[in-house]
């Protein structure tokens, strides 16, 4: 299975039953297994017109209380912020997801990692986030489906899996409902969503809405949103991590880059490197405790960042860790992957 | 004594926003009075748009959405797929439905989603400050057309209705007027139809309706009504399209 086929696969299991696209490469594999699938479990499928059309539909069926989905990668979902950020705004859960490639403008279809500033600074207008996480690889860009779908029900906001090209097109083998079962703390049914448009049968009838005319509401309604992006910061931080006990220096890569990086990592372990790794899962929240732990004492530390872009996520671990340890960067983008090579030889010489 | 005259349940009461002589408040009135009477005011969901219309939802006493500017028929459109069993209708404007959210309309229409569409064509900006819109007429003046719209500058009216009768997922569209009682007698009953074919599952209808803005053409209340039936309504003839 392809990523992109274990992303759509993942997110049927999680109870997606409403999707909306718009073809782009690389993730097309993502919108035609929709297709074909979403049907059997008695879902909807539309091909919108637009990436306007597809976000706003997203809109629609989340406001309907579906749990609900679109993908597109980089300039599709330049397309798709205004609608991201009126999710945000009405307070919908909604899952999007961004197979990356390269830019700006039409850039390529080679796999990059150039719009994690877009994605984890909110991307369209307004004092928002969107939770995003990175998945590493084709089984866990399956097994995450269902905690974005969780975490988007629970919070009430979009949450976005931000992939690239690579892990849309690469083909793995994959555990089917490996985690799924046991991630279903939430209950998603419509019974609980009281807020969804529903008809006002019994109830007094619900508004969704993000406008907040009279003074002083926004500013309101905005600190309601605040609290709970500090919740989510508090509560919602995922990263993966090796070898952090005795290193010296720690790479710090997600996704694709993370894979490239944990085999370097590997292979000056077994040249008697004293190297570690952290992968964020989660861009947002950015998984900072794990950084501050290690500004704790007098430990020595230097730090590789190393992304598919010019240097995006190195501004997160730079603030993470109050600029205490040296941190380099490796970095390509336009299409350009740092190797394992090229990773072995920045690092031998930190 | 016999009541025989009050206002309907799916209308708030409370003041509007609109301006002295506006039609907005008279088509919220006409589409509260259609599902009173068509008994759907439970199952009803209403998209309201980004316009002078943008808190309609504040006027009506049912289940409403937002839409951003221009995409009420896409939001429409998956809330009428996810719960096919509620009357899900949208209200836009000329700017709304023709200009920023063309191609939702069309492809709305072109799918023959199932849906209500009320169109207000008052053939200006409201919200904004009074700016063209596609519906303007030629020569009209508007805060973007100072010298009157020119057809070499800023092409013609956009004839929406005319286009979306062609498609085949196109059920019913009316264009209907506000500019005296029998014409709202007459945009009530289009309206009505407009629920029906959605309640009978027919597929896409749309009233267009020719509505004054006073304000916005420097006139008093009813010289706009009168410039609707004198002016407006040859470029924009009334009747049903399809």
């Amino acid at each position: 299975m392809t990523g992109n086929e274990a992303i759509a696969e993942g997110a049927l299991q999680a109870g997606c039953r409403f999707y909306a696209g718009y073809p782009i490469t690389p993730q097309n594999e993502l919108t035609a297994y929709m297709a074909k699938h979403m049907p059997e479990k008695d879902g909807i499928f539309i091909q919108a017109e637009s990436e306007l059309a597809a976000i706003n539909m997203v809109f629609g069926a989340a406001a309907a209380g579906e749990r609900a989905m679109t993908s597109s990668s980089s300039p599709g979902i330049s397309l798709k912020q205004e609608g991201i950020s009126y999710i945000a705004g009405a307070e919908l859960p909604a899952v999007i997801v961004n197979v990356m490639r390269g830019g700006p403008g039409l850039g390529n279809i080679w796999p990059a990692q150039s719009d994690y500033f877009q994605a984890t600074r909110s991307g369209g207008h307004g004092d928002y986030h969107s939770i995003v996480l990175a998945p590493a690889s084709v089984q866990e860009a399956y097994d995450i489906m269902p905690l974005a779908f969780e975490l988007a029900d629970k919070y009430r906001m979009p949450a976005m899996i931000l992939a690239d090209g690579m892990l849309g097109q690469m083909m793995e083998p994959i555990a089917v409902n490996s985690k799924i079962k046991t991630l279903s703390t939430i209950d998603y049914r419509l019974s609980t969503k009281k807020w969804a448009l529903t008809g006002c049968k019994g109830r007094k009838p619900n508004i969704i809405k993000s406008f907040y005319m009279r003074e002083g509401d926004l500013e309101k309604f905005n600190l309601v949103l605040q609290k709970k992006y500090k919740t989510i910061q508090q509560k919602e931080e995922r990263w993966e991590d090796m070898f952090l006990d005795d290193a010296k220096i720690i790479l710090v890569a997600y996704g694709t880059m993370a894979r490239i990086a944990k085999s370097a990592v590997k292979r000056l372990r077994e040249k008697g490197k004293k190297i570690g790794l952290i992968r964020p899962i989660s861009l947002w929240p950015f998984p900072k405790q794990i950084f501050r732990r290690l500004a704790i004492g007098n430990r020595r530390l230097a730090f590789l960042v190393v992304e598919m872009s010019y240097g995006q996520m190195l501004e997160d671990v730079k603030l993470a860790l109050n600029c205490k340890f040296p941190t380099e960067f490796l970095g390509r983008s336009g299409g350009g992957v740092p190797t394992e090579e090229e990773i072995i030889k920045y690092a031998e010489n930190i | 004594m016999q009541k025989i005259f009050s206002r309907p349940k799916s209308l708030r009461d409370i003041p509007t926003h609109y301006c002295p002589g506006c039609g907005h408040g008279t088509v919220h009135r006409l589409i509260a009075e259609v599902v009173d009477e068509l008994g759907i005011r439970e199952r009803v969901i209403g998209i309201a748009p980004v316009g002078c219309a943008v808190i309609a939802y504040d006027y009506w006493d049912f289940d409403c959405s937002e839409a951003a500017h221009g995409r009420a028929l896409a939001v429409a459109t998956a809330i009428k797929r996810v719960r096919p069993q509620n009357i899900v209708f949208t209200y836009q404007g000329d700017g709304d439905l023709a200009a920023i959210g063309t191609n939702e309309t069309i492809h709305a229409a072109n799918r023959g989603e199932n849906l209500t569409v009320i169109f207000i064509n008052n053939a200006i900006y409201g919200m904004t400050g009074g700016q063209m819109a596609p519906t303007t007429l030629l020569g009209q003046k508007t805060a973007t057309t100072p010298q009157g719209r020119d057809a070499k500058l800023q092409g013609w009216p956009l004839k929406i209705s005319e286009m979306l009768a062609g498609l085949s997922g196109v059920k019913y569209v009316e264009r209907t007027s506000l500019d005296s009682p029998q014409e709202i007698i007459k945009t009530k009953k289009a309206i009505k139809q407009a629920f029906v074919n959605q309640i009978e599952m027919t597929g896409f209808s749309l009233v267009e309706i020719l509505s004054p803005c006073p304000t916005y053409w420097d006139m008093s209340p009813k010289e706009a009504l009168d410039w609707i039936r004198n002016t407006m309504t040859k470029e924009f003839p009334l009747g049903r399209i399809k």
